[in-house]
């Protein structure tokens, strides 16, 4: 108790701010949990189910497919569960391999994950069904465009930074020019400019996909972003690695590969996780070109004329879940983060 | 004996060989783009060059500070665009500054509850898109907003409803105009003064009472001209009329959401470099202070602002550029922001792609050289001199 009345009423004037806060939780909290949890209706199948004033859950729990998957066909739906088990077991094995194996299993999996996640989801292939990228939505959506444009965001980040590093001067001319333009324009921009500029730009006749024009402008501009989180890594290596390296007679791409990288990257990790989650936020810009990620179908969802008003309830619902994305991850990232600290005894 | 290719073994040698090959190959992809495109663009009947520009336009805009009309040119739309962009842009800024301030001073409060709710706020809203609390305001909040007949009523002078912010507007400038050359004389008036206090101190030791002085000239001054030029002025208030409101000015709702969803998020990343710069002042140095002598309020004013504002500049500019990048996330909602209008409507009438999508580009590619060069002068000006 006594803990309590210090933390709360040490002084009048930390009372009065007690106060101040309680009241403003009693205004905000208190409806807010009534609505959500007291006052809500979850069973039924159809708006007039919903009667008890508060929230209506019913209209998500009819509509949790499309939120998590958009428009993909109900008995295909395992393909993209599939896909998310290959992805996660394929990166948790490369995460845990043993330190000497990692690099092969990392290239293993650039290989091979990749084109087999596209196969699996858009199908014509192995006797499965052809499933076009406009009926792909949700949160499905929102999690393939993020590892999609990571994809090719980490590796050109990589290669941008050690261009920015570089002693040649042209290359680190284009780096530097590559980077700071990239990091200099609005993303809505560039989704803007990739989907009407990448169909001019390629010979006639060469079609390219709307979900693939707007998964390589946002790799474009993510890639300019992780270059510089990749670059402080580098920035925080000792001069005496690389130099180390040069002496025992290793060449440029060989000690970067085995010296400086492999500790860089270490480094630069949660930079770099933080640097994916916001990617997994800007994701939801694709909604300008009319492709439906998790807060697109949300968006959507509310234009049912069945589910008139369904506003706070598809809200509510999914940012729940872009912030336990988030927040998962950018824990993720404070406690590797603290333990890389703690390794090099700072 | 040498081989031929001896002169290979030349590191210098290699090196110019390897960036040779670079910009040929950066300069092939380029013509080869550039190519594809001009025959796309005669493929498809698209005109190039920037004649467009001077074309009419015909197109309506819903919230105009320009005086543009449609008979006007699609340069015209284009500084609508540049200006309503500008206009969140430091608006937002201004108050995602402030509440950011205050955010971030209550996380470091001795107050436990109230350091707690700060550290949420910043959680909450550092870990969902920028997208959602937009669409939120917008379609969540100003949509569920009475109608103007029932309008949320502030003050009695500006109207809040589901059309928008209905706010007065003065019917003359005089009086505002003289208070701000009031205002600008204080503030001018105020920098010769430190400069004089500066100088006197340096060469004699005596201090001048800059804070009281500031007080007057930066606070009570300029307010007590704004109070007058505002009571001088004859004001166009708002006034229910059937079922919409007349005169005054209105804010669109598009602006409104634009705002609240750039402040709300903006002060959570404003909020933790505050904390981040007032902690990295080392304890040392405020120890030190009042072991000078210095009591908590000067102690806060000459050592722990100064020292941390050093630390936080950078990444401030770069939270406000980022405000400036964002402020075109307007464009989910038609806010007629510079990309909304120029890369959407004008792109769609005319379809020169190529031009529209590089002066867009421009207008945040200039303006964030800009930035970045009076920053980079800022920064060496108030780095650590070490002697």
């Amino acid at each position: 108790m006594t803990v309590w009345r210090q933390r709360l009423f040490a002084t009048p004037a930390a009372a009065i701010v007690t106060l101040l806060i309680a009241a403003l939780i009693a205004w905000v909290a208190v409806p807010l949990i009534r609505w959500a949890l007291i006052d809500a209706s979850w069973s039924g199948t159809t708006r007039n189910d919903c009667t008890a004033g508060g929230a209506c859950w019913v209209f998500i729990r009819m509509r949790f497919g499309q939120f998590m998957y958009g428009l993909y066909p109900a008995e295909e739906r395992w393909r993209a569960n599939l896909t998310g088990i290959i992805f996660a077991l394929g990166i948790a094995s490369v995460f845990l391999a043993p330190a000497r194996h990692r690099l092969k299993l990392a290239i293993a999996a650039l290989v091979i994950l990749p084109p087999l996640g596209i196969a699996l989801l858009s199908g014509g292939i192995f006797g499965l069904r052809y499933i076009e990228t406009r009926e792909w939505g949700g949160l499905m959506l929102t999690l393939f465009i993020s590892v999609y444009a990571s994809l090719i965001a980490i590796p050109l980040g990589i290669l941008l930074a050690l261009g920015r590093q570089s002693e040649l001067k042209i290359v680190k001319l284009v780096s530097v020019l590559f980077i700071e333009f990239w990091r200099g324009v609005p993303i809505i921009a560039v989704i803007f400019l990739a989907s009407l500029l990448l169909p001019l730009i390629l010979p006639g006749g060469v079609g390219i996909d709307r979900l693939a024009r707007a998964v390589i402008g946002l790799g474009l501009v993510i890639a300019a972003y992780m270059a510089e989180a990749v670059r402080g890594g580098l920035q925080a290596l000792p001069k005496g690695q690389r130099e180390a390296a040069t002496a025992l007679g290793l060449r440029y791409w060989t000690s970067t590969g085995l010296i400086v990288l492999p500790q860089a990257l270490r480094i630069s990790l949660p930079a770099m996780t933080n640097e994916f989650i916001a990617l997994i936020k800007n994701t939801t810009l694709v909604l300008v070109v009319s492709i439906l990620d998790l807060l697109g179908i949300a968006q959507a969802s509310l234009a049912d004329p069945n589910w008139v008003g369904m506003n706070m309830e598809a809200y509510a619902f999914s940012g729940t879940i872009y912030w336990l994305i988030c927040f998962a991850l950018s824990r993720w990232s404070r406690s590797l983060e603290t333990r890389s600290s703690r390794r090099l005894g700072h | 004996m040498t081989s031929p290719l001896a002169f290979l073994n030349d590191k210098r040698v290699r090196d110019w060989i390897y960036q040779i090959a670079l910009v040929v190959g950066l300069v092939g992809l380029i013509v080869y783009f550039v190519r594809n495109a001009s025959q796309n663009m005669v493929n498809a009947g698209i005109a190039s060059g920037f004649d467009f520009l001077w074309r009419q336009s015909g197109i309506e805009v819903p919230f105009v500070l320009t005086g543009y009309t449609q008979a006007d040119s699609i340069l015209g739309l284009f500084w609508v665009g540049v200006a309503n962009t500008m206009l969140v842009t430091v608006i937002a800024i201004v108050l995602a500054t402030v509440m950011g301030f205050f955010i971030g001073i209550a996380r470091l409060s001795d107050h436990w509850l109230l350091s707690r709710i700060a550290g949420a706020y910043v959680e909450f809203v550092r870990n969902i898109p920028l997208l959602f609390f937009v669409l939120f305001w917008y379609f969540g909040v100003i949509a569920a907003l009475p109608q103007p007949r029932q309008s949320v009523s502030l003050f009695g002078v500006a109207f809040l409803n589901n059309r928008g912010l209905t706010i007065p507007l003065p019917d003359g400038l005089e009086s505002l105009r003289i208070a701000g050359l009031i205002i600008l004389a204080c503030i001018l008036g105020y920098a010769a003064f430190a400069w004089w206090a500066r100088r006197r101190q340096e060469r004699t030791g005596l201090h001048a009472p800059t804070l009281r002085v500031g007080l007057v000239l930066l606070l009570a001054a300029p307010l007590l001209a704004l109070v007058w030029a505002t009571m001088a002025t004859r004001w166009d208030v708002p006034a229910l009329r059937g079922f919409n409101y007349r005169g005054g000015f209105v804010v669109i709702p598009e602006f409104v959401a634009l705002l609240c969803a750039l402040v709300t998020y903006t002060a959570g990343f404003i909020a933790e470099i505050v904390r981040g710069g007032i902690q990295s002042v080392a304890k040392g140095q405020i120890e030190a202070s009042s072991a000078l002598g210095l009591r908590p309020g000067l102690t806060l004013r000459l050592v722990t602002i100064p020292q941390a504002l050093r630390v936080m500049t950078p990444p401030m500019t770069n939270q406000y550029l980022n405000v400036l990048k964002n402020s075109s996330f307007g464009a989910a909602i038609a806010y007629p922001d510079v990309v909304s209008l120029f890369m959407g409507s004008a792109l769609n009438n005319t379809g020169q792609a190529i031009e529209i999508i590089a002066m867009t580009l421009a207008v945040y590619l200039v303006i964030g050289i800009a930035v970045s060069l009076v920053m980079n002068w800022y920064n060496a000006r108030i780095a650590l001199v070490t002697r």
